[in-house]
């Protein structure tokens, strides 16, 4: 892993000016969680890779580093934030028409097209899934570069299980393998119950020649690392995003410093076999 | 007899079995359908048949007062249902409900025991082959006791 830098031309220009978007949809996802499609009042939106984020500003609150769940043809970004503080309670909040700062996007993202060739295993908890939306959306549009695709995602029951339109055709599709299944549920839910984890032996691939992109909380990756690495699969072979508390988003000011990276720059997307000795470390 | 005890080392729960220990727990095996929604067991009820799912999905369920049943874990093909018939007092301490038509393999309870007590052998293999599923889902409850997903 390499050093954080403190030069933040990395980042491109005006790293820390926000431009202005205007809040053109905002979908309920969850009881707590929306999806807000956002577009550029001025220019073009900026390319991104899936996992990379951006950093979301509500005027006079402040501002949270929200991944990019998905991008629309018209030019938008779409961000998945679930209210748990005051900047994303009001992220979660705003209007139709409302405007928004928006700085990236930043950070590392998954290495999907480095995947061509070998089979892929996804791995989304709760809210992981929204990082992993468009990787995932990236994978199937190419789908003939990659082997066996499995997406394994856990929720905590079946009405928090997140973007089900989404997931009910990556289901239907024959070259696909959906598994999901929730920690809890009443008798009738037809599906799985059980942990994100053991969803791993069940999933058809090739441990020998895969690669498997995991987020969701860091407990539940915890989990999901140790089931791969018993089904067999490389250290380096594993990527995860991780999620720490960012401010500058260029890796100057290191609120989000993760040993010797900043998860701003360094991550969100690590490959395991970087991070491993720290993962486990409580408070790092 | 032979079409059990071929069916019997089919199962991964059974993966590896000797011959010998496969005539003897062949012995004990019956075939078993369960149609969706029925029971195959209730919370309650003597522990004497333990299940190797061959095909289908059970739910592990338990009464909550004054709330519909609570599925606490669901099982598919190539697992195993039932662990209470290892440890005294032999008593279901949850229900099991085929959630789609299941057909597994039932192993009598008492005959395995006896089975288990006469020849060692027999007894620590089967040991060694439940220590690892209870072991993995003793880890997946602490896991779901955590509720990890309430602060993601």
């Amino acid at each position: 892993m390499s050093m954080a830098t403190t030069d933040p031309r990395a980042a491109g220009p005006a790293p820390f000016v926000p431009q202005a978007y205007r809040v053109e949809e905002v979908t309920r996802e969850l009881a707590d969680t929306v999806s807000l499609r956002l577009a550029p009042l001025d220019g073009a939106r900026p390319d991104f890779r899936p996992g990379q984020f951006n950093m979301l500003w509500a005027f006079g609150v402040g501002e949270a580093a929200i991944s990019i769940s998905d991008v629309e043809t018209d030019g938008s970004f779409v961000h998945t934030v679930r209210a748990v503080g005051a900047v994303s309670g009001a992220l979660a909040g705003l209007e139709v028409g409302t405007r928004v700062g928006l700085r990236g996007p930043f950070g590392t993202g998954w290495r999907v097209a480095e995947a061509r060739g070998a089979d892929v295993v996804v791995v989304a908890g709760g809210l992981g899934l929204a990082p992993l939306r468009p990787a995932i959306q990236a994978l199937l549009a190419d789908r003939a570069r990659y082997g066996r695709v499995a997406i394994l995602v856990g929720a905590r029951s079946p009405e928090t299980l997140l973007y089900p339109e989404a997931l009910a055709p990556w289901q239907r599709r024959p070259d696909v393998e959906v598994l999901v299944t929730v920690d809890h549920a009443g008798a009738d839910w037809a599906g799985r119950v059980g942990v994100v984890p053991g969803l791993v032996p069940r999933a058809a691939f090739d441990a020998d020649d895969c690669v498997a992109l995991v987020c969701g909380p860091e407990v539940m990756m915890r989990f999901t690392v140790a089931a791969l690495r018993h089904a067999g699969v490389a250290a380096e072979r594993i990527h995860v995003s991780m999620e720490r508390n960012m401010k500058c988003a260029v890796g100057w000011c290191g609120h989000c410093q993760f040993g010797p990276a900043f998860v701003c720059k360094d991550g969100p997307v690590m490959r395991y076999d970087a991070i491993a000795d720290l993962f486990s470390i409580p408070e790092v | 007899m032979a079409y059990l005890e071929r069916i019997l080392g089919e199962h991964p729960f059974f993966a590896g079995l000797d011959d010998e220990h496969g005539r003897l727990l062949a012995g004990c095996a019956r075939n078993r359908r369960f149609a969706a929604g029925e029971y195959l067991f209730r919370e309650g009820e003597a522990a004497d048949e333990f299940y190797l799912i061959r095909h289908g999905q059970v739910a592990l369920e338990t009464l909550v007062p004054g709330r519909a049943p609570l599925v606490i874990a669901t099982l598919g093909e190539g697992e195993i249902v039932g662990a209470s018939w290892l440890l005294p007092p032999y008593r279901w301490m949850f229900d099991a409900r085929a959630v789609t038509l299941t057909r597994a393999i039932g192993l009598d309870a008492a005959c395995l025991r006896g089975k288990c007590e006469v020849d060692h052998h027999l007894g620590y293999d089967m040991m060694k082959r439940f220590l690892p599923v209870v072991v993995k889902r003793l880890h997946d409850t602490r896991l779901q006791v955590l509720d990890v997903y309430g602060d993601d």
